[in-house]
């Protein structure tokens, strides 16, 4: 039998804060990929944007990155790095796909065959890539065929974003659909194919582009939820139960709050 | 309004909740922010009450599940409970009679020397209802002074208010009761389409102030149906349903190809009801 390719899903964005949405992302993402019988997902990572991007409203990185935590306790597969926020500057999201694919390199078992079936933690959190037992997707053919890849999980709205003049720089485009891949979740497939006929560059790269169709129509912004919280109404049901208390507990995305970032 | 009389209201949502969804339990959380805004109503309670068994849609499992499930959801919620009345009815109840048994609950409760409202944050206490008025000034909690019986109202979609239109799902004297006794909160996407609903019904028109239309601006549609298809489809719903409804449906792999094929080829029991009795 043929083996899966092992995946990793990679998130970026600013998480102010974290919904049900960015994780429907992941698991949209995971059985898609799952489905096409050539890969197997072994793990998903958030990695929430640094203080240093300067988008308007965004609240401190630990604070983002202690919800994504909140928000991911029940998951045994996803988690929250929080090395991209934790750099001294903002960082272009090739070099966040860089940093990630080295980490998981490094985490592969050194000698071919002998470490088998062994868990390698790698990911100080512990849900790391720990390697699989013995299995028909990886059995006997653990060594080339199984070096994971390293995706960059996004919703149609990002790969939209390309066409932005100066926002990404072509050869950072270039390399994302090249080495590493995209994940692209929308609703409707015809957004996300127009968007791909619209640069060539991704055209020439369609093929490491998969396109996932999300069947719920799903459209929780993070800007929404900033908004209905400043106006004192409920968010729940639209981000875990466990971020809205941190939310509360931290004072976070009050009235107060947003007039603050307006006149810094 | 200060300290005058805010109406006090039940939220009732009636359906199949087949499975119940994070979109079902949204609908309770925009309806009372909008009704509290208002100014002139306080929203005590929300009912969450699943459709019985002789319902007969098709690929509705059966009852225990949807009650237990919906009692999953609710647990982490204050204000929001399930209420089985209905689904342990024998015969299929109509919605207006479900509107009219919680009126009535609510009434016996209130009247006499039994819990006033609203006493639901502190169980217990008892206070005759006329006694509230003469105690304004010295209660010592914050909540606003609210008048008479609390009111029930049918919390929905659109979708909903729409089948108002289908032929023989309703009795007529329903609706009317539905919208002049009690009222409907209906959350919204495209309000207009709504609006436009009830400009083209005379009973709805002449009631329009007893609807109130609640837009839902993120778009949340997770509907029970596209449940179900990812279920058999072997997708995940997490984040679509709580996870304890989640970690439920599991377990007692609850929706396959063969529960989505019960009640095939059988009339639903208003259809077959409203038919019959025209016939007669």
């Amino acid at each position: 039998m043929k083996s899966r390719i092992p995946v990793v899903l990679l998130a970026c964005g600013s998480f102010n804060p974290i919904t049900n949405m960015h994780l429907r992302l992941f698991e949209v993402a995971r059985d898609h990929l799952h489905q096409t019988g050539m890969y197997q997902v072994i793990a998903g990572i958030i990695s929430p944007v640094n203080d240093k991007y300067g988008k308007k409203d965004l609240v401190a990185a630990r604070h983002r990155v202690a919800m994504a935590r909140l928000a991911l306790q029940t998951s045994d597969w996803i988690r929250v790095d929080p090395w991209e926020s934790e750099q001294v500057q903002w960082l272009e999201t090739v070099k966040v796909l860089r940093h990630h694919h080295r980490e998981l390199l490094r985490s592969l078992p050194q000698k071919e065959g002998l470490d088998r079936g062994k868990a390698h933690p790698a990911a100080p959190t512990g849900k790391g890539y720990s390697l699989q037992p013995l299995s028909p997707f990886n059995h006997g053919t653990l060594l080339n065929a199984s070096v994971p890849e390293l995706k960059l999980l996004c919703g149609a709205d990002v790969l939209k974003t390309f066409q932005t003049p100066n926002l990404w720089k072509d050869a950072h485009i270039q390399e994302i659909v090249e080495k590493f891949g995209l994940v692209c979740v929308g609703r409707a497939g015809h957004d996300a194919e127009r968007y791909i006929l619209g640069l060539p560059i991704l055209q020439k790269y369609q093929h490491n582009i998969h396109l996932a169709r999300e069947p719920v129509q799903n459209e929780i912004s993070a800007t929404y939820i900033r908004r209905a919280l400043s106006q004192g109404q409920s968010v729940k049901y639209l981000l875990p139960d466990a971020v809205i208390a941190y939310i509360k507990d931290h004072n976070l995305y009050t009235k107060d709050s947003s007039w603050k970032d307006n006149n810094t | 309004m200060e300290n005058s009389e805010k109406t006090e209201l039940v939220l009732l949502a009636c359906g199949s909740f087949n499975p119940i969804t994070n979109m079902h339990l949204r609908l309770f959380e925009l309806a009372k922010d909008y009704m509290n805004g208002t100014g002139k109503y306080k929203v005590i309670k929300g009912i969450i009450s699943p459709v019985g068994d002789a319902y007969k849609k098709k690929g509705l499992i059966s009852a225990h599940h949807r009650v237990f499930m919906a009692q999953l959801s609710t647990k982490n919620s204050e204000w929001v409970e399930v209420d089985t009345w209905e689904s342990l009815q024998k015969e299929w109840v109509e919605t207006a009679q479900v509107l009219r048994h919680h009126q009535e609950k609510l009434e016996a409760s209130s009247c006499g020397n039994e819990q006033g409202s609203p006493v639901l944050e502190r169980p217990g206490r008892k206070r005759k209802w006329a006694e509230q008025r003469q105690d304004f000034s010295q209660k010592k909690s914050l909540e606003p002074k609210t008048k008479g019986v609390p009111k029930v109202k049918l919390l929905c979609g659109a979708d909903l208010l729409e089948s108002f239109g289908v032929p023989n799902l309703w009795k007529s004297e329903d609706i009317t009761q539905i919208v002049r006794d009690y009222g409907l909160i209906c959350i919204t996407r495209a309000g207009n389409d709504a609006q436009k609903f009830i400009y083209e019904s005379d009973v709805l028109w002449k009631y329009q102030n007893n609807i109130h239309l609640v837009n839902e601006w993120i778009t949340n549609d997770i509907s029970s149906t596209k449940i179900r298809q990812a279920l058999r489809r072997g997708q995940s719903i997490r984040y679509l349903v709580p996870d304890l409804v989640q970690e439920y449906i599991e377990k007692h792999d609850l929706y396959t190809s063969e529960s989505e094929e019960r009640n095939v080829g059988v009339i639903l029991a208003p259809l077959q009801r409203n038919m019959a009795e025209a016939n007669s």
